[in-house]
């Protein structure tokens, strides 16, 4: 065998390996469809997403997730009120006004934050935040929406902070050099500069730390109540999908309707992080583009 | 020309004399200190209160005997080495696959529609919610290719999920190897794989290995993957082959906490076992946290 040809093979061989992602990500559509979609066959589709009852076990058995879809929505978006200023401010911090020293402790705090298993996070929420939530607001229960975002929060502000740094970091020197010369102090080169330069590198960190706690399942499981209801208050205990998923795919007996229903969850939740991420993939990509050459 | 009187009754309309201007920078500089120290302050104060909790529970005898008496007393041995064969695995499916199409990228595409695909997949394949991972591992392992709840599929799930945080770790190490290394290698007539794998990797492995490792860490403390693949409420034995049923820490803690009558009792485990957890996770990251400032320190180019 030629040199040339041995090149040509080992690159061929490189290049079927990358597939794999590609190839694991069609896998996982293959999978959730196949024990997900005979659901369907019992309900609509229309039923299921929009139903209002999820009795899974009851006879006869009513799967409606909408109660779950809206546990998920409000909780991701109570977390992400809290988690996008920390995130962003964080990351300004790091990226423009930090000496170097505190720079380096953050970003591996940050680092070692975003490294915390999430069944830690768990647990945290619901031994130390729920009892004592329960306690001073006097609740019912401490198990609810606002501590589950507290602690969603948490788990989101890394993937914001880190990726806002980046954009942040990116934006050219001489913007703000010709900002500067201008008469700008450092506040209003900041956010008339470049806050705007780095928009789009923020909203993809904003998009994909929402996608985060969309999908997050521990921290949901273990601290959002699990009341599969429609929530009334933000004291109110939900049952967010992920959460569903995990606490009961474990008592749902092998291709019932039950787990199949569970599938067809986790379709809907793989279908809302998927649409979160190709928004996130396509403002980042058109953000490269523009960068250092909008000049 | 607008004299310096004009412009000071302009400012002071619009509101912007300059020491104005620096109060309003100085509350703003204050805000962004207070965001990051609250980050701070929660990691520190989460670990200073699971340490301060679980350090009573760590003995010689919780880290290597058994649970007993329906897991109200006892150790977590079989959860810990549960976690370790678990880690074990999902790296050494991870890892590989993950460097092969990190060097196809960096090295061998160029920009076209393929690579773009590629990119999108790696990227979508990142930002999976752990539990579908697990209805992944459930429907595609256990039940189709009919592993079962076992070390395997675990592993394989896992592997899976942690591929593409170490193909981005792995990518960024080998951007960081100087162009010119490549060519003074070509120049000297050495074939494009020789120099890949006789220049490049081993330049870019220091970076890979700990850039990997904020990865591995992530393996090991995931419970949403393995609930339905390979987690066990207890085992009996030890498992005997990857085709056995394991414990492992995120899901014992998970047990302890939410299951059966004895949780308030069994407080003082669970803490210790978090404590366990996260001495595992955290040492791995801040050991490569400490590598990697190290390596970089010490770069030759």
């Amino acid at each position: 065998m030629s040199r040339s040809q041995k090149e040509k093979l080992i690159k061929s061989v490189f290049f079927i390996f990358s597939l794999i992602s590609v190839i694991i990500l069609g896998l996982i559509v293959f999978s959730l469809f196949r024990e997900g979609l005979p659901i369907f066959k019992k309900t609509s589709v229309y039923d299921f997403i929009f139903g209002m009852e999820w009795y899974p076990t009851a006879d006869p058995p009513l799967f409606g997730i909408f109660p779950l879809i809206v546990g998920s929505v409000v909780v991701t978006f109570f977390a992400t009120l809290i988690a996008v200023p920390l995130g962003v401010l964080s990351a300004v911090y790091i990226s423009e006004i930090a000496p170097r020293a505190i720079k380096e402790i953050l970003k591996s705090s940050i680092e070692l934050l975003a490294g915390l298993p999430s069944v830690v996070l768990g647990f945290f929420g619901m031994v130390v935040v729920a009892p004592w939530m329960q306690e001073t607001f006097d609740l019912p229960t401490g198990l609810n929406i606002v501590n589950a975002a507290v602690i969603l929060a948490i788990m989101a502000v890394p993937t914001i902070s880190s990726i806002a740094e980046d954009a942040l970091y990116a934006v050219p020197r001489e913007f703000k050099e010709a900002s500067y010369a201008l008469g700008a102090t450092k506040l209003e080169t900041i956010i008339q500069v470049v806050l705007p330069a780095a928009l789009s590198g923020i909203l993809t960190a904003i998009i994909l730390g929402m996608s985060r706690a969309i999908g997050e399942t521990m921290v949901v499981l273990m601290v959002a109540g699990g009341a599969a209801a429609l929530p009334e208050s933000i004291f109110d205990s939900v049952r967010p999908m992920p959460a569903s998923i995990a606490a009961e795919m474990g008592e749902a007996p092998y291709r019932s309707l039950h787990y199949q229903a569970l599938f067809a969850t986790g379709i809907v939740l793989f279908l809302m992080t998927m649409i979160f991420n190709l928004i996130a993939e396509h403002v980042s990509h058109k953000f490269r583009q523009t960068a250092s050459g909008s000049l | 020309m607008i004299d310096r009187k004009e412009m000071n009754a302009i400012d002071k309309k619009q509101n912007k004399s300059l020491p104005w201007r620096y109060r309003r920078q100085k509350i703003f500089f204050g805000a962004v200190k207070l965001s990051a120290l609250i980050i701070v302050l929660a990691l520190g104060g989460l670990v200073f209160y699971v340490v301060s909790n679980g350090l009573g529970a760590i003995s010689w005898e919780f880290i290597t005997r058994p649970p007993t008496d329906a897991m109200t007393k006892g150790g977590i041995m079989p959860a810990i080495l549960g976690t370790l064969y678990l880690t074990i695995g999902a790296v050494a499916v991870g890892l590989p696959l993950g460097i092969i199409s990190a060097v196809f990228l960096t090295e061998y595409a160029r920009q076209g529609k393929v690579i773009r695909l590629i990119k999108v997949g790696i990227n979508c394949l990142a930002g999976v919610p752990s539990v579908v991972f697990g209805l992944f591992g459930l429907g595609f392992f256990v039940v189709f290719l009919e592993f079962g709840s076992s070390i395997l599929a675990g592993s394989l799930t896992l592997g899976f999920l942690i591929m593409p945080t170490i193909i981005g770790a792995a990518e960024e190490a080998l951007k960081a190897v100087p162009q010119t290394f490549r060519e003074a290698s070509l120049a000297l007539g050495v074939s494009k794989w020789q120099t890949i794998f006789r220049i490049v990797l081993p330049n870019a492995l220091p970076g890979i290995l700990t850039g990997s490792i904020l990865g591995i860490g992530r393996a090991a403390g995931e419970t949403a993957p393995i609930m339905f693949t390979a987690a066990a409420f207890f085992t009996a034995k030890l498992p005997g082959s990857i085709f056995d049923e394991v414990m492992a820490l995120p899901y014992h803690i998970y047990v302890l906490a939410t299951a059966g009558t004895h949780i308030e009792e069994t407080r003082p485990l669970q803490f210790g076992t978090v404590l366990v957890l996260i001495a595992l996770v955290l040492g791995i990251d801040l050991i490569a946290i400490i590598i990697r400032g190290y390596v970089r320190k010490q770069k030759r180019w």
